[in-house]
């Protein structure tokens, strides 16, 4: 029963807040909202800490019949193991978090109903999926979270560019979501049924063999695994299918930090992480895994490394992160994917809920060229985010001489992914190992980098145009209802001079509400202990068996070779994490004019990476364009040019000999049709009567 | 229960002769009236229906003269399509109330009078007594069309009767044919016969040429913009709800299970249409400006999956085509009612004229979201159930077909949310446009009724596949025993081991 109101009590309270808005109104839409979300995470956390004592059993809760159609079954159930489990505190917490946070962040919006309900519609779906047993129930919620995410990105849907975005992401997903299709069809094909349990089982006798595919024969399992891997690269934006991710970022800032950072999109390595069992089977399809995940780690960096709006930087830090968990469980440390994905929604929950915090302060400024010397300003945002960039940058100390190691949470879980990359011993881990080492460099740099434009310096406020308009347009009502900000109202028309050489304009940010403080307080304690609590039940070597009990293909074997690697090995993700701060200390602190020449000196790189590899203007050639001339030449030189005019209209021609004497045959038909009829049946007749 | 079925088909009848000698609004609440009780005798039938009992029910039997008879009977398939006719034609009606103002009561007449012959079609049991159910419930989509259509509706309905003509000429000699061939005009009968292969290859064509035009098929689709465009709302809505069903059922009823041999080596060819229809169709909506035209070509590609399925040879494609029918049904009938909600306020069905919709029409965009995931296939929705078991049965025939037609997800949501997104979301463009109202209680009403069957079909299907799961187990029956070759040929030519062959494609890789 417990996991039954634990999962349903948000679609409740989102069907309350959604459709009996006009009747209770928006108070009690966000208490119902928030107050289910709530209940939900105290129930999950019992849950997760019975697996970690070992006193749970895994469990399958049936609900109700869903699809059956011959040997097709599919039913509506509720699956809790050790990895639901984990999936489940993480996504209720943030969840919950996040509602909390909305009250203070959206207080302005008009519609913040319709803004809770969707919250809370999204983290049903979302336990819909990590509690799946079968693909399908998974599949429901993997769309269900789309259209959740599709909804809240284009939720200020006056903006174009936030509806651009929507649809990008839904479409972009779908694109996933194809090889995901086809991946169960197969999978149903293959093993003749769709529950995962039984996949799982049945997977090792399938090795080696071969199946047709598009006329070609491919492993059978190698196959299954790439198309739904497929499916996880669209959800977790991964190159090639990461496009959508930082558009989303249109969405308001509480929705990035759910569902663009903590949650939907870790569920393509959750998905991997659900099937290890099955992608074990198949190297060919780890090794994808592994250079995808790779290969995103490192072009997401680059990419976030030269960004000025401070959450496409995030996005671009979260798009990277995945990536990391994508290669480790890549070469098999699965539990190492997992205890990433459980640490980052920690802190990049905490960083997305800062920089909200920050774009409050700054009236919706989100450039962070014009931000600067906040930290004397906001000093608990500052913290906040100070110890989301120690978390995400993987600041510790390794263990030496006995003594225990102490880090903070990305320290433990970053840290064993690279290990991993390197004991695995594969090629592919080889290469991942070195990239990863890369990525870590620009993912302390990038991160330290936001910290010091936003946090240190001197202020620019006075360039930016939304500081500008809450100097001089107080009283204005903007198009953007977020933008009404209060507190804001009370300034002086006229900017000081001194105000101006300082750079604020007499402006003053403030701290935002307790709110928005309590969430970030909270999921710092997250940032900072995750990792130490925690570490030894996601990857010990006895920890991680007796905690996973097989809910992941746990590999003890390199749980305990990550003890065994080089000293070097270990201390590399410490070094190159030093550099990169001294390298932004350096460019955004000490030197500030070595941006601007690094950028002129460099033009070509640096265009390369602001403008995203060109992955959208390469899209736009090669799809976009394309299938909306398609589209075109098909209606006009398809339908309307040659199968109407050889079609109805020709026929019309040649039956009557000339458009002059169609108008009666059109005006005729009708008599010709039943005439037709008539003689038909009487034919019928006089068949029926000559017999 | 004997005689309900003739019942169905005389309420409305009855009904339609009551309208035309009364005043404009008489004949709206008899036209309501005679629909709703039609509907609550649909639900008496429904309750009645024994799952698991006899192939056909209800069944009634009157000979005319000579071998014409008054045969009916229904089973499991013809009742979910009873169903969703006498659902949606209460809701036409309504739709109908104000927007239609000249000649009411002939209206009100037509429609009662085509929801005697569309039901008809689905319990004819004598194969002549089908075909004048079948080619006379077009007569009077004609009338609606041509009489209360838009600018251009002569050539719509001009262009619709063409395309079909052609068609049922050919069906028609096929039938003669047939019913001398086998000594008997009684469907059941002519189920069981097995008509020679060569025969077959002619009789499945022929049939096909009167069905793909019904469904419509690609290239023979391009009707279906025309007479959706031109039709007053009801009227697209019977037109996608119930007609353009009868070519699918027509498939299920007599091309498959009479023509086994034919459908086997007629599968590339509905395949490679409906690939086509899915790829071409879907591209064509995605640049159209006319609200109807886009869901009317959106309607080819969706008939697509119901073909792909049909012709799967398997049990999940045959009842994912049945689900795809029966929520294709509902849905698009509910978005061309979305059309009409706006359309009745603006008079336009461009779609720049509209944007923001969400503003001052919240419950209408709510709504108008739940259908356009719905036709996305959104799990959840009806719309999810049958695409993935037609999909899941067509990957099953040939790979390459299930690829190619699951291209329709991306290609569709590309379409419907770009759709959505101009008419919904945005900033208004227009004053007037800014100025409509939300849904009125009558429209509530509406929608909200065929949104609500729409997410228990998606949630809890096993409702509508209970009743048709004997029938189309006795489908299935009848093609394998009659067409063994099917699989191997299917096999053979993508290439796709089924179940049972990648098993033992397996075993001998454990064997080394």
């Amino acid at each position: 029963m417990q996991i039954q109101l634990l999962v349903f009590l948000p679609l409740l309270a989102a069907i309350v807040a959604g459709l009996g808005n006009r009747f209770i109104g928006n108070f009690a839409a966000k208490l119902v909202t928030t107050g289910a979300l709530f209940a939900s995470c105290a129930l999950a956390w019992p849950i997760f800490i019975a697996f970690l004592a070992g006193a749970a059993e895994p469990g399958v809760y049936p609900v109700l019949s869903w699809i059956h159609s011959g040997d097709l079954n599919v039913d509506w159930s509720l699956r809790v193991d050790a990895l639901t489990a984990v999936m489940l505190v993480v996504v209720t917490t943030v969840s919950a978090l996040v509602h909390l946070y909305s009250w203070g962040y959206m207080a302005e919006d008009p519609s913040q109903p319709r803004f809770f309900a969707y919250l809370s519609l999204f983290t049903f779906a979302m336990l819909m999926l990590v509690t799946a047993d079968n693909l399908v129930q998974m599949f429901f919620g993997w769309e269900g979270v789309g259209l959740a995410s599709y909804l809240l990105i284009g939720f200020w849907y006056h903006k174009p560019s936030a509806n651009a975005a929507a649809m990008k992401a839904f479409v972009v997903n779908r694109v996933g979501d194809f090889g995901f299709s086809l991946g169960i069809f197969a999978a149903f094909l293959v093993f003749g049924t769709v529950s995962i349990p039984e996949i799982l089982a049945a997977a090792p006798s399938f090795g080696g063999s071969t199946i047709g595919f598009l006329g070609l024969r491919i492993d059978t399992l190698t196959l299954i695994c790439i198309l739904l891997f497929i499916g996880a690269m669209g959800k977790s934006a991964q190159l090639g299918l990461h496009t959508w991710l930082p558009d989303a970022m249109e969405g308001p800032t509480p929705v990035s930090a759910l569902i663009h950072a903590a949650t939907m999109v870790t569920a393509g390595v959750f998905m991997v992480c659900r099937l290890s069992p099955l992608f074990e089977q198949s190297q060919t399809a780890l090794t994808v895994v592994t250079f995808v995940g790779a290969a995103t780690a490192i072009f997401a960096a680059t990419v976030g490394t030269v960004q000025n709006d401070i959450k496409r930087v995030i996005a671009y830090s979260t798009c990277s992160q995945l990536g990391y968990m994508f290669f480790a469980a890549g070469v098999g440390a699965y539990g190492a994917a997992m205890f990433h994905l459980f640490t980052h929604a920690f802190f990049k929950a905490l960083l997305f809920l800062g920089a909200g915090s920050v774009i409050h302060a700054m009236h919706h400024e989100q450039d962070m060229r014009f931000y600067g010397g906040l930290r004397k300003h906001i000093p608990l945002t500052f913290t906040a985010m100070t110890l989301g960039t120690l978390a995400i940058t993987g600041v510790g100390i390794i263990q030496v001489a006995g003594l225990p190691s102490f880090g903070f949470a990305g320290f433990f879980s970053k840290d064993a992914i690279i290990e991993s990359a390197f004991a695995s011993g594969t090629t592919a881990g080889g290469i991942a190992f070195v990239i990863a080492i890369v990525a870590a460099l620009l993912t302390s740099f990038y991160s330290w980098r936001l910290v010091f434009l936003t946090f240190f310096g001197t202020p620019r406020w006075i360039q930016s145009e939304h500081i500008q308009h809450a100097l001089h347009d107080h009283g204005h009502h903007h198009d953007d209802p977020a933008a009404e900000d209060a507190g804001h109202d009370t300034r002086p028309h006229e900017t000081p001079a001194h105000a101006v050489k300082e750079g604020t304009g007499g402006y003053h940010p403030h701290e935002s509400p307790w709110s928005m403080l309590v969430p970030l307080g909270v999921l710092s304690l997250g940032a900072v202990f995750a990792g130490i609590v925690f570490h030894e039940a996601f990857i010990g070597v006895e920890g991680g068996e007796h905690f996973w009990r097989g809910s992941i293909a746990f590999d003890e074997h390199l749980a305990h070779a990550i003890h065994e690697v080089p000293l070097w090995v270990k201390l590399a993700p410490g070094v190159v994490m030093i550099a990169g701060f001294l390298i932004a200390w350096f460019a955004y602190i000490r030197d500030t004019s070595i941006p601007g020449r690094f950028t002129a000196q460099w033009g070509v790189l640096y265009r390369f990476f602001y403008n995203k590899w060109y992955f959208d203007e390469a899209y736009n050639v090669l799809f976009v364009r394309p299938s909306v001339a398609l589209g075109r030449i098909f209606w006009k030189k398809g339908d309307e040019a040659t199968i109407d005019r050889f079609g109805p209209n020709g026929a019309a021609a040649l039956v009557k000999g000339g458009n002059v004497l169609t108008g009666r045959l059109q005006s005729g038909y009708l008599y010709t049709y039943a005439l037709v009829m008539l003689l038909g049946l009487a034919a019928a007749a006089t068949w029926a009567m000559a017999r | 229960m004997t005689g309900i079925l003739s019942l169905m088909l005389a309420v409305p009848l009855v009904a339609a002769l009551a309208c035309l000698f009364v005043s404009a609004s008489g004949a709206r609440w008899i036209a309501l009236a005679g629909t709703l009780i039609d509907f609550a005798l649909g639900i008496v039938l429904w309750a009645n229906y024994d799952i698991g009992g006899a192939q056909w029910q209800f069944v009634e039997y009157a000979p005319v003269f000579s071998r014409f008879a008054w045969a009916l009977g229904i089973d499991g398939i013809a009742l979910m399509l009873i169903m969703l006719s006498v659902f949606l034609m209460p809701i036409c009606i309504v739709a109908s109330w104000t927007s239609i103002e000249k000649r009411v009561p002939e209206y009100m007449a037509a429609f009662l009078l085509m929801e005697t012959l569309m039901i008809g079609v689905f319990m004819a049991q004598d194969i002549f007594l089908f075909y004048i159910f079948f080619e006379a419930g077009l007569i009077p989509m004609f009338l609606i069309i041509g009489i209360w259509g838009g600018a251009n509706r002569i050539y719509a309905s001009y262009k619709f009767f063409l395309y079909t003509l052609v068609g049922s000429l050919l069906m028609l000699v096929a039938m003669l044919w047939m019913v001398n061939f086998a000594g008997t005009t009684s469907i059941p009968k002519l189920l069981a016969t097995d008509f020679p292969a060569q025969a077959q290859t002619w009789l499945w064509l022929a049939f096909f040429a009167s069905f793909a035009v019904k469904m419509p098929m690609w290239p023979v689709h391009t009707w279906l913009p025309d007479a959706h465009v031109q039709a007053p709302t009801a009227g697209s809505v019977i037109l996608a709800g119930v007609l353009l069903k009868l070519g699918g059922y027509g498939f299920v009823r007599f091309s498959l299970p009479m023509f086994p041999e034919a459908s086997n080596e007629f599968f590339w060819l509905v395949m490679g249409l409906s690939m086509v229809a899915i790829v071409y169709t879907s591209l064509v909506a995605l640049v159209q400006n006319d609200m109807k035209k886009l869901i009317a070509y959106s309607s080819v590609a969706h008939m697509a999956f119901v073909t792909i399925g049909i012709f799967a040879f398997n049990r999940q494609g045959l009842e994912g085509a049945l689900i795809v029918m029966l929520s294709h049904g509902l849905v698009s009938g509910a978005l061309f009612l979305c059309v009409g909600v706006i359309y009745d306020r603006l008079h336009t069905r461009e779609i720049d004229r509209y944007g923001g919709l969400a503003n001052n029409m919240p419950a209408y965009a709510v709504l108008f979201l739940l259908f356009t995931m719905a036709s996305v296939g959104l799990p959840g929705t009806g719309g999810f159930v049958g695409e993935f078991l037609s999909l899941i049965g067509s990957y099953r025939a040939s790979s390459l077909v299930g690829a190619v037609a699951t291209t329709g997800i991306i290609l569709g949501a590309a379409y419907m949310l770009y759709l959505y997104w101009r008419v919904a979301y945005g900033t208004s463009r227009n004053p007037d446009a800014a100025a409509m109202p939300d849904l009125n209680a009558r429209e509530l009403v509406s929608l909200g009724a065929i949104a609500a069957v729409v997410l228990w079909m998606g949630i809890y299907p096993e409702s509508f596949l209970a009743p048709m799961r004997n029938d189309v187990g006795l489908l299935m029956a009848r093609v394998e025993r009659a067409a063994p070759s099917g699989d191997a040929h299917l096999a053979k030519s993508s290439n796709v081991p089924a179940a049972s062959a990648a098993h033992e494609t397996a075993a001998e890789g454990a064997h080394h």
